[in-house]
């Protein structure tokens, strides 16, 4: 099969995001408005939004979650736009990822010069059980559903076929939500703006304040072991392993390479991107690998001439903390079977060899499903332009990747971004 | 879900029926008429043996609505000893714990509780090979 490349360059010039939490007030239409100002405001040399000439927004489950279908139009007509046309794509948690590569692909085929990607979901309005329902729906409602199981069900069944393989444990898994809870502390955007540390201190001065019986964890792996503090949702899958219920909006401005300069100072050249599909989890030979994933990846890394070797930092899809280990395998950041020695080493701190998840992850950022996708991407936007404030890597990131996984991996989405100055 | 999406689904739920490609021979489970391995047309029915084995599982004790009643349960990969997979929940363990390539058979049980709908889902679960519990 011959090199897949775009038909013209494209650049990254503006991205933004909402918080990403739960916010009881704000409708996906608010939460988008947030992220594009915010966007918005981060082109260097100003925008004027009426130069948009389409939209695509990521979007799983407006219709479960909020009861509200057809929403690209509504977020075009809420930022002025109405008459754009506004396409929202579904791939359950990889839809904006997958929204970035249809504005890439709108743009590189010549039809357009200026496109607006974002991704957008709200949770939190519904109850825990009807939020796992609505999620389930990404995976196969006939022959999986049906038998009792979860997303943090799959993920732990992938961790289950992990551990026996490779020898990880439970640990190697806690090690990544530790990491990531350190990170997002740094980030102001992150829903959980806290360390595992900073949590069991709040919980120890709660209980003090309450007269309560003192807890008495040694350290935060005792914390992370305390059935109570806690809980097993899925084995080996505990809380401080899933990501959360979140709300949240992501946006980012994309436009043909020859007009990057008339808006930034400093564009981000998208030089590669990926997709790739899979069957439900049953009918794969392989439960320590998502094939989609690798696949993605290598379309990428082969249509930006890169190596994994190569690539400074990575956002990768920690929706479990299993998700996260089988990731940064599947990048080729490590060996099979290597990727959790990595993570218990510190490996992928920000201090690390190979940073992943600076921002603090879905684990500790926030996932609302829809917007996930586009919020690695505003990451890598600041990391690589040197605007992550606290969390800002010490190294100069010129070569970066997001990797955005749909379900258990029924789909993947990798894109791979390059600073030139 | 619909009563007629069950109704459709009684052969897969309650026989384990799923199909022979013609051309190369590979059997399927679920039934999709399109063989997976060479996309050609695979409608010839094939009846499963229920027996395999556990592949991998997880425990769940956050359960969604409908199998509340059953928490915290077992769900695991079958892989059935035709070669296919089968996302499953395993009953009747007692004090055992699930393993990875633990002998399991096919049983017919109610899957969910009487949910919305009124409808009560009967189907396939697992359970330890019964030689093994005799």
């Amino acid at each position: 099969m011959r090199a897949k490349k775009l038909n013209r360059g494209v650049a990254l010039v503006g991205a933004g995001m909402s918080r990403f939490g739960a916010f009881p007030a704000d409708t996906t239409r608010d939460l988008f408005v947030q992220a594009f100002r915010e966007m918005r405001a981060s082109v260097d040399k100003g925008l004027d939004p009426r130069g948009i000439e389409a939209i695509y927004i990521g979007n799983y489950s407006s219709d479960l979650f909020e009861g509200q279908g057809h929403t690209a139009p509504l977020m075009a007509d809420w930022i002025g736009l109405a008459s754009r046309p506004a396409t929202r794509v579904e791939d359950a948690c990889a839809s904006s990822g997958v929204a970035l590569r249809q504005g890439i692909l709108a743009i590189a085929s010549g039809l357009y010069d200026m496109v607006l990607v974002g991704g957008i979901e709200k949770m939190t309005n519904l109850p825990t059980e009807r939020v796992t329902d609505t999620l389930a729906t990404a995976g196969d409602v006939l022959y999986e559903i049906p038998a009792g199981f979860t997303f943090p069900g799959f993920y732990a069944a992938i961790a289950t076929a992990y551990m026996a393989r490779y020898g990880a444990s439970p640990e190697s898994f806690m090690k990544v939500g530790l990491k990531n809870h350190e990170n997002g502390a740094l980030n102001p955007k992150a829903q959980f703006g806290a360390t595992i540390r900073t949590m069991m201190d709040r919980r120890i001065a709660s209980a003090k304040a309450k007269g309560r019986p003192m807890p008495t964890w040694e350290d935060e792996m005792a914390f992370l072991h305390d059935d109570n503090a806690n809980p097993v949702i899925a084995w080996p899958m505990r809380l401080f392993d899933c990501s959360p219920i979140s709300d949240g909006a992501a946006a980012a401005l994309l436009v043909a390479e020859d007009l990057a300069d008339s808006f930034s100072d400093v564009p981000i050249h998208i030089i590669g991107s990926g997709q790739a599909s899979d069957c439900a989890l049953h009918d794969r030979p392989d439960l320590t690998t998502i094939a989609s994933a690798r696949l993605a990846g290598e379309q990428a890394y082969q249509m930006a001439g890169v190596r994994p070797a190569d690539i400074k930092i990575a956002e990768v899809h920690d929706c479990f903390t299993i998700a996260e280990i089988v990731a940064t395998e599947d990048l080729g950041f490590f060996a099979p079977g290597e990727g959790w020695k990595a993570a218990e080493e510190g490996v992928t701190g920000r201090g690390g060899r190979r940073p992943i998840n600076s921002s603090g992850g879905l684990k500790s950022k926030g996932h609302p499903v829809g917007a996930s996708g586009i919020g690695q991407v505003v990451e890598i936007w600041h990391q690589m332009r040197g605007e992550a404030g606290e969390r800002q890597l010490p190294n100069s990131v010129d070569l970066a990747l997001t990797h955005n996984v749909g379900g258990t991996g029924q789909t993947c989405a990798v894109h791979i971004y390059e600073r030139r100055r | 879900m619909e009563l007629t999406r069950h109704w459709r689904l009684h052969n897969q739920r309650y026989s384990l029926v799923g199909e022979q490609c013609d051309r190369c021979g590979a059997r399927l489970f679920p039934p999709r008429d399109v063989c997976p391995e060479c996309a050609e047309p695979a409608q010839e029915l094939f009846t499963f043996s229920g027996r395999g084995q556990v592949y991998s599982y997880s425990t769940v004790y956050s359960a969604p609505e409908g199998y509340q009643e059953y928490a915290p349960y077992s769900v695991a990969l079958v892989q059935l000893e035709e070669g296919p997979m089968v996302t499953a929940q395993l009953t009747d363990l007692g004090d055992d714990k699930p393993e990875i390539g633990m002998p399991v058979e096919m049983v017919t049980r109610r899957l969910r509780a009487d949910g919305d709908q009124g409808v009560i889902v009967y189907g396939y679960k697992f359970r330890k090979h019964v030689k093994d519990i005799i």
